[in-house]
């Protein structure tokens, strides 16, 4: 299985201490660090001082159109040029993985226009930016965690107007979401939400996780990094303060429960990570791997050690 | 193999860079266009970059044309892209539309009126037939002939409304407008706010909804008071010299519509105004615009507000061309996370249907 | 058709004289809510011109007129929905403390409305999510105040459809596909379903058969009684109030012109306006 093949060299490679670089000629010296001036970096700081303040409130910005299309994390990137520093080391995850197009292209982006070191090792990181995952190695103190957020509004498939839907979260009224639910499991005999999981934060505000799938709510409970969520596009910033509550809504008898693939990975044996099926063949073939690639790599790396 | 082609990184972005800067020249054998051949020749299209790309500056509009290939939503937003990294300086005092140099100006209200219809440079009343001769490199065409400079002063259409008592007067703004690029838009959203959003906004999309209101959708009885096309004086303040200077001269495209207006409470009938302004010369889209700006008043009139281009949300939101490709386009990146969680839902849900049908 | 008249839950009501001015200083128990000099313009129109009344627990209080004399109006002020350029509505919550209805925010409001208040309209499009099955309309009310188990919700739901003469097993199916009366029935099972104490109906006969009214009209009598309800009920049909309601108040072009005990103002009608009311249905 050639696929395998390149997945195990990739691996090894990582092991092998590739995984870390610094941009390739320090900070283009044609834009501001970070990209943003700094009147603008002041401006987002402030708006996610509120945001945590205030934890899964969701505070409107003046967001920037950034060189990268909407929708293709401008929020997230204008979060991190927000909060990065020289000192920092910064890691890029798209799908969990850290060489995926959009993941190389943003981490391309800051290499440039900051000129600090990468890493795709987890635990080395200070500022994880993230696109529909959260690593699998649990964060610690200190860490900061940058979600893109295509659609930061909750409840906007159950009602598209903003102005609507702001006068629902002052009020604390959700019935709207319970009421969806419930129909679910009428007609499913499940939730039927798979990702962007509604969850409730420090009991008062409905939040969308971003479109991680559920299998990730629960890492959000009582994080002990520093959550900050950006929506380029539709302007608004959002946090999760460490150690917060976030909670999957469900029912008593219905309960939230993560749903992963029932196998095991094919490279690294894990039966606990979140996994990526892959199609091998037309004739129904298909082969189940970690959609972490660091937390993959460093299984295997670990294993070959012990052998 | 197809999931080795997506982690791919680095080396697939850097090959598909290089592709795309082949395919932009084309065929080597033929010459090059220049950005200035594109200023000149393809003048309304940088027109209508410079509009939506909201910023005036034909040299960087033809530019950005060229790199994106012609594409002028993708030109439109590297201009915008370059636009966010200017520092800003303040903002300019009204343009003085009334003092324009004037290369076109028409009313559909009046037969004639003081300064008179100015055809110019208009593609109405040509016939689309497809001009062959363009296909073969000619000389340029005769001078086109030239009326006597004459020196009628051409007031606006509504200003001889408004005399009679008979267009609704506007509100006096504040001494400057908010800034959508710096604020994020906020509904309700005033008057200026909205011509801000409108006068960026995506051409074609404006001229569906001004369109949708002439079908009904919207109850508009518009005329065209008049459109003029010029150059107009762009003039500053600075603070510290107390009096204004011209710092330049923009092309702008006008219109102004009237509207019918049956009188409320408080208001006796008169007519109102539906405004557009574009840059450059963009006479569908300041047209668009002026349908559009009318019938989002129609809360603040009293009118009921039940057709999409009534309703702000749903056009302020939606009218950005370079917000909504970004967001259409995006789910051409790969979702595979999320679909492999919907894969594992469906096939739970599936497995309970069934075992509960063979129960 | 004559009917029984509703037992008034209180021997001694206020005095009907000082009902519709000012309001009436009651000897003992406390009104559950009291409006004070209501007064609302649209443009020249008087809607409400310094209207006043109190309900107390327990009580059923009709406001009768013809379309247009302002009822409605005083429903919607009543319930906070529309504020009123002059005046004062009050209520007392289970506490015993006074709320002043316009002063206490929309989100307060909206609690009220969602647990100690219900709200019936006239088009049952209005009061249901027509998208939703009759189990998710009824249980809305149960989420929205807290209840979370799957279970409860749908057994409470499935009561409340026994309680309103709807089939169980139409638990799941979606309103859009029940006929008229049957939509009324689920909003009132929807609104009674969390037990408020007081309940604002706009006509909730309105739209319907005539013999479709006279099942619903029992339904509501005989929930209100079982649940010790306060109702204020808006209705242009005298056939409901008297069927309904302990009390009922005559509105006019804005005003309250005469207000008493049901049998009462049925019976020995004092205005000419309700005379001509009284007369009219007779007739008809």
């Amino acid at each position: 299985m050639s696929a395998t093949q390149t997945r195990s060299a990739e691996g090894a490679a990582a092991a092998g201490g590739e995984h870390r670089s610094r941009g390739p000629a320090g900070p283009d010296a044609g834009y501001n660090f970070g990209y943003l001036d700094e009147n603008t970096k002041r401006m987002i700081r402030r708006a996610l001082l509120k945001a945590v303040a205030i934890p899964g409130h969701q505070v409107p910005f003046g967001s920037r159109e950034m060189p990268l299309p909407y929708g293709w994390g401008t929020g997230g990137i204008q979060v991190t040029a927000a909060v990065i520093g020289p000192d920092d080391t910064l890691k890029v995850i798209d799908q969990g993985a850290d060489d995926t197009t959009n993941a190389v292209s943003i981490r391309r982006f800051f290499a440039r226009v900051t000129g600090v070191e990468t890493t795709e090792r987890t635990a080395e990181a200070t500022i994880i930016q993230t696109r529909h995952r959260i690593p699998e190695t649990p964060l610690h103190e200190g860490q900061v965690l940058v979600y893109q957020v295509p659609m930061p509004e909750p409840l906007f498939r159950l009602e598209p107007s903003v102005t609507e839907t702001r006068r629902m979260h002052a009020l604390a009224d959700y019935s709207l979401m319970h009421v969806k639910l419930y129909e679910d499991i009428v007609r499913h005999g499940h939730i039927a939400t798979s990702y962007n999981y509604p969850v409730m934060v420090n009991g008062r505000y409905l939040m969308s996780p971003s479109p991680i799938p559920a299998f990730d709510n629960p890492k959000m409970h009582r994080m002990p990094a520093l959550q900050l969520f950006g929506a380029g596009r539709e302007k608004r910033i959002y946090a999760v303060p460490p150690w917060t509550e976030v909670r999957s809504l469900d029912f008593e008898d219905h309960p939230f429960e993560p749903v992963r693939a029932d196998a095991a990975c094919a490279l690294c044996g894990s039966r606990e990570s979140y996994l990526d099926e892959v199609v091998t063949d037309d004739r129904g073939g298909r082969m189940f791997v970690c959609s972490d690639t660091d937390y993959c790599h460093t299984r295997q790396a670990r294993r070959e050690a012990a052998e | 193999m197809a999931y080795v082609a997506v982690k791919g990184g680095e080396r697939a972005i850097e090959a598909a860079h290089a592709w795309l800067a082949e395919e932009r020249r084309g065929d080597p054998m033929l010459p090059e266009l220049t950005v200035p051949q594109i200023a000149q020749q393809l003048g309304l299209a940088v027109d209508r970059v410079m509009a939506e790309g909201a910023c005036h500056d034909r040299g960087l509009a033809a530019l950005a044309i060229k790199q994106a290939r012609g594409d002028l939503i993708e030109a439109a937003f590297l201009l915008r892209a370059y636009r966010t990294t200017l520092p800003r300086f303040g903002a300019s005092l009204p343009l003085d539309t009334g003092a324009m140099r004037i290369r076109r100006r028409i009313s559909a209200t009046y037969k004639d009126l003081p300064g008179g219809q100015v055809l110019g440079p208009t593609f109405d009343y040509t016939h689309r037939l497809l001009d062959f001769a363009l296909a073969a490199e000619g000389e340029p065409p005769p001078p086109a002939p030239e009326a006597p400079a004459g020196d009628a002063t051409m007031p606006r259409v509504t200003g001889i409304l408004a005399r009679e008592g008979l267009m609704a007067s506007e509100a006096p703004g504040e001494a400057e407008p908010p800034d959508l690029t710096r604020e994020p838009l906020a509904c309700p959203a005033d008057r200026p706010l909205r011509l801000q959003a409108l006068a960026r906004g995506d051409e074609g999309f404006l001229l569906a909804l001004g369109y949708s209101t002439q079908r009904g959708y919207g109850n508009a009885h518009p005329f065209v008071g008049e459109i003029r096309l010029g150059e107009v004086a762009v003039e500053i303040e600075p603070p510290e010299l107390g009096f204004p200077i011209e710092i330049g001269e923009i092309t702008v495209t006008e219109c102004q519509m009237v509207n019918q207006f049956a009188g409320s409470r408080t208001e006796p009938p008169q007519f109102t105004r539906g405004y557009g302004l574009v840059f450059g010369h963009g006479e569908r889209k300041a047209m668009a615009m002026a349908l559009v700006d009318r019938a989002l008043r129609a809360r603040e009139l009293g009118e009921e507000a039940t057709a999409p281009a009534q309703s702000e949300e749903f056009v302020l939101y939606h009218c950005d061309n370079v917000e909504a490709t970004g967001f259409v386009e995006h789910l051409k990146l790969p979702h595979y996370v999320d679909f492999q969680s919907e894969l594992e839902k469906i096939r739970q849900m599936r497995a309970t249907a069934l075992r509960e049908a063979a129960e | 058709m004559m009917h029984d008249l509703p037992h008034h839950p209180h021997p001694d009501p206020p005095p009907p004289a000082g009902e519709g001015r000012g309001g009436g200083v009651s000897g003992g128990a406390c009104p559950l809510l009291a409006a004070h000099g209501l007064s609302l313009r649209y443009g020249a129109v008087p809607a409400l011109d310094d209207v006043s009344l109190s309900i107390w627990p327990g009580e059923v209080v009709a406001i009768v007129g013809e379309s247009g004399s302002g009822k409605t109006t005083l429903l919607r002020v009543l319930s906070g929905l529309l504020r009123p350029e002059a005046g004062e509505v009050l209520y007392r919550d289970p506490e015993g403390a006074a709320h002043s209805i316009h002063g206490m925010g929309e989100a307060a409001l909206r609690r009220l409305h969602r647990s100690d208040w219900g709200f019936v309209h006239q088009n049952p499009r209005d009061g249901l999510r027509l998208g939703v099955s009759a189990g998710g309309n009824i249980g809305e009310r149960l989420m929205a105040t807290g209840a979370r188990h799957y279970g409860c919700i749908r057994a409470a739901a499935s009561d409340w459809l026994r309680r309103v003469e709807i089939d169980p097993a139409r638990l799941d199916h979606l309103p859009r596909t029940f006929s008229g009366g049957m939509q009324q029935r689920l909003q009132i099972a929807r609104t009674l379903v969390t037990h408020p104490r007081l309940v604002f109906m706009d006509e909730p006969t309105g739209g319907l058969d005539v013999s479709v009214q006279a099942r619903l009209l029992d339904l509501i009598r005989g929930l209100v009684a079982e649940l010790g309800l306060s109702v204020l009920l808006v209705t242009h049909d005298i056939a409901a109030a008297r069927l309904l309601a302990h009390r009922m108040l005559v509105m006019r072009r804005g005003r309250v012109v005469e207000s008493g005990l049901t049998d009462r103002v049925l019976d020995d009608p004092q205005h000419e306006y309700t005379q001509l009311l009284v007369a009219s249905v007779l007739a008809a």
